[in-house]
């Protein structure tokens, strides 16, 4: 069976499964938006002591190995772990917290540095305005809105192409918890890897096909919006 | 509002994503092993399983010593394993409640079929070995605290030989799985040990194929067992012990029986023989 045949055979199973990468991975991407894009943006516009290490930590962590934030968070959620009452190890919710993870510092250590940059042009103003901090942060957010549509990018990017962690944290269970990447995986210590690899096109295919409608919806609102 | 239609799906996703885990109710975590994973043998026998009792098995195909762990850390309710030894362990060590002999199949080395050791249709294991360790052929060791590791490590010692020890260059632990292992071997044209179900059942075999088989001491046994309620008040042990009941009744053994790739049967049942 190969993977052209799947989709062409328009296979429940594969539909799932792509349907799970879609959805933990924009649920991933989701909250480490909301809280990495302002937590950028907050310490580009903020003077405080240690701004320096924190500034090179957050960007270092932009090269989490996904296998430990998996080993991390499974490390948490396992029921021997602190958060193990919750008991969502090997479940859809544990994959997106670990994804989460990954990506937030990619979003927020990039986010600072648009945001430091537009800083820089735009003080004058902001300041000559008397806007508060929050405001401040919201409008250069929004000034930028495009910039990080293209750190959105990344960091889903990045999210969809991991498999040491959701394969950690999700237990790769049929039906439940697997994914592309840990299907692909698994495929191919069967030996199926004319199928592996079908799925691996499936997968880039899809990362574009997102790209690119990331690129038509900004083409619109420029137009539009300005 | 350009965000707004990002955040509208990113909402419906959390809230599909959350659907799974209100569902769960009649469900158990099964850690087990990539054999009888990646064999499909949980492929088969779980949706009949599920259509007697409703109950969805989720399995982590992991190796037996991780598999064993993620019971010990209250992971999972029930492990379905391959190393008697270790499992004796795990109920011993009270992290087990019962350990319930399932069925066996047996290993099998696999070589290139250029078989560079000389050992092609052999049916002593340890000749075999020795033979390996003489030439100096490649050898692909899993690595990784599995069954077929455990029981690879204790035919080498059988052999009075100890290359996991000695770690000469050509033996070579990947860490991996079943399936990954019979990839490297076929990739590096080097010997490999496998259970007979992942053997038949890879798809990639390219220019591998057995080099001894049917040696008594490349038996297989399979067993299973729940995880400790006293240790782990979460696990589901009716639930969990509806499944054990169910692999080891006539029906369910005649399940493990009915699988066949190609005509050939993978596991053969044997609960209640006290193997």
């Amino acid at each position: 069976m190969s993977a052209l045949e799947l989709i062409v055979s328009g296979d429940a199973r594969l539909f799932a499964i792509v349907g799970l990468s879609l959805i933990v991975t924009l649920s991933a991407t989701f909250f480490a938006a909301v809280i990495g894009m302002p937590l950028g943006a907050l310490i580009a516009l903020t003077r405080f002591p240690g701004r320096n290490a924190l500034i090179v930590i957050l960007n270092g962590c932009m090269g989490l190995p996904p296998v430990v934030v998996g080993l991390g968070v499974f490390l948490l959620l396992s029921r021997s772990g602190p958060l193990g009452e919750l008991g969502i190890l090997f479940t859809p919710q544990a994959m997106i917290i670990a994804q989460a993870v990954l990506i937030g510092p990619i979003i927020a250590a990039l986010t600072r540095q648009v945001i430091e940059d537009l800083w820089a042009e735009y003080r004058d103003e902001l300041v000559a305005m008397d806007l508060s901090r929050t405001s401040r942060v919201a409008t250069l957010l929004w000034d930028a809105r495009f910039s990080l549509m293209t750190i959105l990018l990344a960091g889903f990017g990045r999210a969809a192409a991991e498999v040491g962690a959701v394969m950690i944290v999700g237990g790769n269970i049929d039906g439940f918890t697997r994914v592309m990447t840990t299907t692909i995986a698994l495929e191919t210590s069967k030996g199926n890897l004319a199928l592996a690899i079908g799925l691996g096109l499936v997968l880039i295919s899809i990362i574009l096909l997102i790209n690119a409608m990331a690129w038509a919806v900004r083409g619109w609102a420029e137009r539009h919006a300005g | 509002m350009r965000l707004r239609p990002i955040l509208i799906a990113a909402f419906l996703a959390i809230g599909t994503a959350t659907l799974p885990a209100s569902a769960q109710d009649k469900s158990i975590v099964v850690a087990s092993t990539t054999s009888t994973q990646d064999s499909g043998l949980f492929g088969f026998i779980l949706p009949k399983f599920k259509a007697k009792t409703g109950i969805d098995v989720k399995v982590i195909a992991q190796g037996t010593g991780q598999a064993l762990d993620t019971g010990r850390r209250g992971d999972a309710d029930v492990v379905f394993v391959h190393a008697k030894a270790q499992e004796e362990k795990f109920v011993a060590d009270g992290f087990g409640v019962k350990r319930y002999p399932v069925m066996y199949n047996d290993f099998v080395l696999i070589g290139p079929k250029a078989d560079p050791a000389g050992i092609k249709g052999g049916k002593d294991i340890v000749v075999g070995l020795k033979a390996i360790n003489d030439k100096a052929s490649p050898f692909v060791s899993r690595g990784d605290k599995s069954g077929t590791h455990s029981a690879e490590l204790n035919l080498w010692k059988a052999a009075s030989l100890d290359p996991a020890g000695t770690k000469p260059g050509w033996y070579r632990e990947i860490g991996q799985g079943m399936g990954a292992a019979l990839n490297t071997a076929g990739a590096m044209l080097g010997y490999v040990l496998s259970d007979r179900g992942t053997w038949i059942s890879f798809k990639n075999k390219g220019d591998l194929q057995i080099a001894v088989e049917g040696d008594k001491r490349l038996f297989n046994q399979y067993g299973i067992i729940l995880v400790n309620p006293t240790k782990h008040a979460h696990v589901k042990k009716e639930l969990g012990q509806a499944f054990i009941d169910w692999v080891v009744s006539g029906e369910g053994q005649q399940a493990i029986r009915d699988y066949k790739i190609d005509g050939q049967q993978l596991f053969f049942p044997n609960a209640g023989t006290g193997s």
